[in-house]
Parts: C-alpha cells; structure tokens; sequence
C-alpha cells in the first residue's frame, strides 16, 4: 500500500537555515545540510527546501546547498523558491534537486509548467499555490503571499494538471504560521478536483493537523516546517502517531 | 570493476549518480558516460531514464550506436545490466506513452498506462510503497520482505512471461516494480532515492 508522505521543509536564506535551533547531534543549526540529513536519518519521506533568498547576488549559494545535501540525503530532495525559467530548473536538478517547487512563475506563465513537464518528465514538476479564503472560494497569491491575482485557486489547480505537474503543493496563507492546522476544506476541495497528489502545507501546530490533513483533506503527503525545526517533535513521533492513528506511514 | 552509468540526457541522472558514488566509495569506479566504447569495456552497466518512454527511447537514439551497444552488452555479451524507472520500462517490446514505441524488447511485453479505476487512484503513484518479493533476486539480498521504496510513475511494464517478475507492488493492482531475467535487472522504483535500502540494492547489483 502506498503509503502517506511526511515532508519537513526548511526555509533558506543566503545559504543558512531561518532561525535554526540547536538540536542535539548538530554542530551547526544553520546549515541546511546538516539539518536535512537529520530529517531524512530520522525518517523523512522527502526533504524540501524553500529558497527565500533575496538577493539576486546570492541567489546561486542554494545550487552549493542542494549539491551538498543530495550527496548526503537519499530521499527525494524538494527545491522551491525564486524559480522563473527553464533554466534555472535545469540546474537545480543538475546539482541534485529531484524536484522543482514552481510558484510565481506558473500563475504568470503556465507555459514553463508546459515546458518543463515535458522536458524533464512531470515527476519533478511541483507546482506551488498559496491561496487565500475570498467570500466563497479560494484566490491565488503570488510572490510569497504578497501579491493577490484574482485567480480562483480551484480552477487554476485544475489548470496546472493539465498543464503537466506531477504533484500540487497548496498553502493556505490564511494558515500559515498560525499554527491552528490546515485549511481542511481548502485541500479537499482541490484533491477531489484533481488526479494528482497533493501536498498539504501551512498551519501545522501538532501532531493531529497532520492526521486531519491526510484524512479529512486527503491529501498525499504533508509538510510541515516550524514543529519539526524547532524540535516539537521529531518525525520519529510524527509518523508513530500517525501509525498510530491508523494513518498509513512509512516505518 | 567498472560501472557505467549511461548519460544520455535522459533526464536528471544526479541522484543516480551520488548514489552509486556513494555505495561504490572507492572500490569501484563509476563511470558517467555516453561514449560507446567506454561502456562496452565497462563490467557492468546502469541505464536510469525519467520523463515519457518515447522521451527516453529517443534520446538513446539520437547517440549513434548506443542502442547496438546496449544490445550487444546485455544479450550477447551477457553482462550485468540495471535499469531504473524508464530505464527497466524500456526493456519491453513496445510503450504506449505519448505514442507507440519500440523498447529494446529484451523482455516480450509492454509499457502501459497504470489502470487508475476511474480515477480512484491518483497518478502518478508517487511516494513510499512496499514491495513484494515474489523471487529469490540477487539484488535483494538482505533486503526485508516489504520494505519500503521509493516510486514515481504513471506506466506500468507487463510482462508476458510472468516468471521474470521478481517483485511487485500494491497501488491500484498489483503493479510489477521489479525484473530480473538472467543478467538484466531492473526497478520501476528509484533505489537512489530510496534510503538505506535503496542503497543496499545498488550494493547488491555493484557486487554481484
């Protein structure tokens, strides 16, 4: 049976992880590469890292990043954040990503989902969307949750699997960092939508977000950041109380 | 020994490569490689493949000779080969991805679209499964009966002579995820990115 996906992602700045914290066994809870061995020695399905640098200058440090981790982590490695070409995929799967997280670039273009599906095969297209509660739907935001578009976030997943992603990452901006669990309704309404695997993200704050997440969103898989990254519980404990909870995890 | 593992832009081959860099350390060389006579001097050999079927059966193509020389090292020869994802799909007479296509037709049979149930199951199946060991594989030496692989498809090989499955896994039916027949092996999952045991099935085929 397959089972559900545990994904910790980290948040990458400059190189150095956001607000890192000293667990036991890390010498240096800045860098990246240490922390996602940890996660995938602790049982991670998949690591991802979400590239929140800004400046342009410094924008290659995470190709060094992602070279170095996937020499260390054999599980699918993420990579999401500022990517806008053909290109700039290009290279990060030749440094090691297995998968892209796209974002910005396929609400403003849906042609590099097209492209690079086709060009790399829609196994390592993720496509990223951050969505918002409207009146009675959901609307697109781009550029990190800054910016609104008008774009009804249902429609515009249902476009993206045509367009050729293999998996949907689907944030609730109005969860995220709230730590009061998923927006339920807003994955299940997307997952009954489409036929591709959705990862559920924004909002985690314990252990029974992830349960609600999987069985009441039916999503694939979920990711989480701050409880793993700041030692709430290691993925050990998740996915023992998911066992628990009769949710199907990899042991 | 040497190994080579084909490169022939087949897609991301990165994590093929780091994986059996770091099983091989320094006992083995690892050769990343297109040239024709590199591999045909090789001990044994690695095909990955990611994207469609016919994307892959292309790109072999388009290297002249490569296709005589796969040919010549795994049938006449006789020589250890392993093929991952689209790299085992192509082993099969023909694939129905994108369109009709000619594998290598080392093992008689084909490549078809994983029957979702009317969208029951989502595809593609992606993530960790169990794999179960259906043949005493050489590859799966000290791997535990259901461990955990990693999978990413939407194709399935059906073989016709059922008794080179060496395992399957349980999505939407019991999908073949495994292969072996005499000196050809091959894994619809990723064993690169299937943690620890992944790594022991790359050990395994780099010791045999």
């Amino acid at each position: 049976m397959l089972k559900n996906r545990i994904i910790p992602c980290l948040d990458v700045k400059n190189g150095r992880v956001v607000k890192g914290i000293n667990f036991v066994d890390l010498k240096d809870a800045g860098d990246p590469v240490e922390q996602a061995k940890i996660y995938s020695d602790g049982g991670a399905d998949e690591i991802c890292f979400l590239d929140i640098t800004a400046s342009n200058e410094n924008r290659n440090i995470i190709f060094d990043v992602v070279e170095k981790t996937s020499k260390k982590c054999f599980v699918p490695l993420t990579v999401g954040g500022g990517i806008r070409s053909i290109e700039d995929i290009n290279k990060l799967l030749n440094c090691g990503a297995d998968k892209v997280s796209i974002n910005t670039a396929a609400v403003e273009n849906s042609k590099v989902v097209v492209d690079s599906s086709k060009k790399f095969g829609s196994q390592c297209i993720i496509v990223a969307i951050d969505a918002k509660r409207t009146e009675n739907s959901w609307e697109v935001f781009t550029h990190g949750g800054r910016n609104k578009t008008g774009i009804d976030a249902i429609e515009f997943a249902k476009k993206m699997e045509q367009s050729g992603a293999g998996e949907l990452l689907v944030t609730s901006m109005d969860k995220d960092g709230t730590k009061s669990g998923y927006d339920i309704d807003l994955m299940f309404k997307i997952s009954s939508k489409v036929n591709i695997p959705l990862i559920a993200s924004g909002g985690v704050g314990n252990l029974d977000h992830l349960v609600d997440g999987i069985k009441l969103g039916n999503a694939s898989a979920v990711l989480a950041a701050s409880i793993f990254h700041f030692g709430t519980y290691t993925i050990k404990e998740a996915k023992q109380y998911l066992n628990s909870k009769k949710v199907q995890v990899r042991l | 020994m040497k190994v080579a593992i084909v490169d022939y832009n087949s897609g991301n081959i990165s994590s093929v490569i780091n994986s059996f860099k770091e099983v091989a350390k320094d006992k083995v060389s690892i050769e990343v490689t297109s040239d024709i006579k590199k591999i045909k001097s090789s001990d044994k050999v690695v095909l990955p493949g990611q994207g469609s079927f016919k994307s892959c059966v292309d790109a072999l193509k388009k290297i002249n000779g490569l296709t005589e020389t796969l040919n010549e090292f795994a049938i006449k020869k006789k020589k250890p080969l392993l093929g991952i994802c689209v790299g085992l799909q192509m082993f099969a007479d023909i694939g129905y991805e994108e369109t009709e296509t000619k594998g290598f037709g080392w093992i008689s049979g084909k490549v078809s679209k994983i029957d979702n149930k009317n969208g029951k199951f989502k595809l593609p199946h992606i993530g960790w499964n169990e794999i179960n060991i259906l043949k005493d594989s050489i590859i799966f030496k000290g791997i535990e009966k259901n461990s955990h692989m990693y999978f990413v498809h939407s194709y399935e090989l059906i073989p016709e002579d059922k008794t080179v499955i060496s395992a399957t896994t349980d999505y939407s039916s019991n999908i073949v995820c495994s292969i072996e027949k005499e000196n050809i092996f091959g894994t619809q999952f990723h064993p690169e990115k299937s943690d620890k045991m992944g790594l022991k099935i790359i050990d395994n085929f780099i010791n045999l």
